[in-house]
């Protein structure tokens, strides 16, 4: 049984304007899937509307199942209980997805607090695992930090943390690597790419990048304009495109792959 | 005669660590330049410095040929404009595009004229009506379209662009580059591009030097800098680019 199944998601803003259509995907239990589109493309609210997250004024109509837990229908109080615990985000800003106003610690803190009952010296040192598992070093004065201490791969680190503290079974990532610098990229994906592989836990990738979400998914779907275009592995994708949208897509990514030509780029797929 | 030039310069701030250190780089008339490196790395001081915006502690920047000095600035400036990254933040919300474009003219004594504007925007693939709306009409692609319009209106030699395309999608991406190509043959636009997508370096740029705390590491032709890096630090940035499997 999938973990997320998305059927007919229709995205609207209050005066009625369609910002996604008849949206369809699934994610299996250690799957790994990437939707990928341009700004715009409504692949963000897609994924937001997943865990029933939409910005207010938005209403999402169609099925999003969560875990078995009806993420539209349900009462706030039961898809509460599937964030975080079933499924939880890492965002593309480190900076405004963590409070400017609290330490890292205490931001990895919250989670397992609320949801694994831990206190005491059990928090801290789950707290303290949680960091080292980001590759975190210096553990001790990072959670002290708090996030503009941090530079931009340390806040991303710190958001990765929080949001696998609690081993949930899907991890929603949308586009967490654009802010950042292109060897931190490769670190982060490296990282993404361990950590999910290690727990089982099922991954969303959100990007707007096919290189990139070819490094971490092997299945996605491109969409445009509120709607999914084309489906498939990603090696196919990229290989034969069927789609006028994601041929466009493609050519533009080999126009500048191409323009590096045989340089010793990192060119191993997922 | 070398375009622009930083002779052996270095920044810093008052009481601090040098941002950058002994900084050689030239730019010849009609070869494009790249400037990589990371965050942090000293790009944006330096191509400040470049601009005339803030003076070097040390070293001299050099302007065809001669220091660039106060006196200067004014030949500099219709020599050399800038365009940034964020179309965003770049244009004014409540100045129509037609007067966005013509700043530089008006700044510079030329007067804004109405044709020069049309040429501009011609230049950039929008319409003339353009001239009459207002910067947020147009789509992120666009606004960086008039924000290079308003740099080539007053027909600089030098563009010294900050990460023009970093936050365009990447099939706009790939139409604001060919936009720098052709302006850069066409009419014979040098582009001193700061960047951290080697991509769009390759792409666009005949010349690429590294920049990494502060010093350059690594600089000469792309197609050596990229196909055979003799500095780790380059390699290191190439080996980090996420490259289409098959």
């Amino acid at each position: 049984m999938s973990l997320l199944t998305v059927e007919g998601l229709s995205i609207r803003n209050s005066s009625g304007a369609a910002l996604v259509s008849d949206v369809s995907f699934a994610v299996a239990p250690g799957d790994r899937t990437g939707l990928i589109g341009e700004s715009g493309s409504g692949k963000s609210l897609s994924a937001l509307a997943s865990v029933g997250l939409l910005p207010p004024g938005l209403t999402a109509t169609g099925s999003v199942r969560l875990d078995g837990v009806d993420m539209i229908g349900a009462p706030e109080r039961r898809r509460t209980g599937v964030r975080g615990r079933v499924a939880s985000v890492v965002f593309q800003e480190p900076l405004t997805a963590l409070d400017p106003l609290m330490t890292a610690g205490r931001q990895i803190a919250g989670p397992l607090r609320r949801f694994q009952g831990l206190k005491g010296e059990a928090l801290r040192t789950a707290v303290r695992v949680a960091l080292e598992e980001v590759r975190l070093t210096d553990t001790e004065r990072i959670g002290k930090a708090y996030p503009h201490q941090l530079s931009g791969g340390q806040r991303q680190r710190v958001a990765i943390a929080m949001a696998l503290a609690c081993r949930p079974r899907l991890l929603i990532a949308d586009e967490p690597t654009t802010a950042l610098d292109v060897t931190v990229q490769a670190e982060i994906l490296d990282l993404l790419d361990r950590l999910v592989d290690t727990h089982g836990t099922a991954l969303l990738f959100i990007t707007h990048d096919l290189p990139v979400v070819a490094k971490v998914a092997r299945g996605a779907h491109v969409m445009r304009m509120g709607r999914i275009v084309e489906s498939g592995p990603i090696i196919d994708l990229i290989a034969r495109p069927s789609d006028p949208y994601t041929q466009t897509l493609v050519e533009s990514a080999r126009r500048f792959d191409a323009a590096l030509g045989g340089a010793e780029g990192d060119s191993s797929g997922s | 005669m070398t375009l622009l030039e930083a002779d052996h310069v270095g920044f810093a701030y008052r009481g601090g660590k040098p941002v950058l250190e002994d900084v050689s780089l030239a730019v010849e008339p009609g070869r494009n330049v790249a400037l990589v490196g990371e965050s942090g790395a000293g790009k944006t001081t330096l191509l400040r410095l470049l601009l005339g915006l803030a003076r070097p502690t040390s070293g001299v920047v050099k302007f065809d040929g001669q220091p660039l000095t106060r006196g200067r600035l004014r030949d500099y400036r219709r020599a050399a404009q800038a365009v940034f990254q964020d179309p965003y933040s770049s244009l004014d919300p409540r100045h129509t595009v037609g007067r966005i474009v013509a700043e530089p003219l008006r700044g510079l004594g030329l007067g804004a004229d109405p044709a020069r504007i049309a040429d501009a925007l011609d230049a950039v693939g929008l319409p003339a009506d353009a001239a009459s709306r207002y910067p947020h009409e147009f789509s992120g692609g666009q606004r960086q379209r008039i924000a290079i319009a308003r740099a080539v209106v007053c027909h600089p030699r030098l563009l010294l662009a900050d990460e023009p395309v970093s936050a365009l999608d990447l099939t706009t991406r790939v139409r604001i580059v060919d936009l720098l190509s052709s302006l850069n043959v066409e009419r014979n636009l040098t582009i001193l591009l700061v960047s951290h997508d080697l991509g769009v370096v390759a792409s666009l740029c005949q010349q690429t030097a590294v920049l990494e705390r502060g010093r350059l590491v690594e600089q000469g032709d792309t197609a050596s800098v990229l196909g055979a890096p003799s500095h780790p630090y380059t390699r290191k940035l190439l080996a980090s680019v996420p490259r289409l499997p098959g």
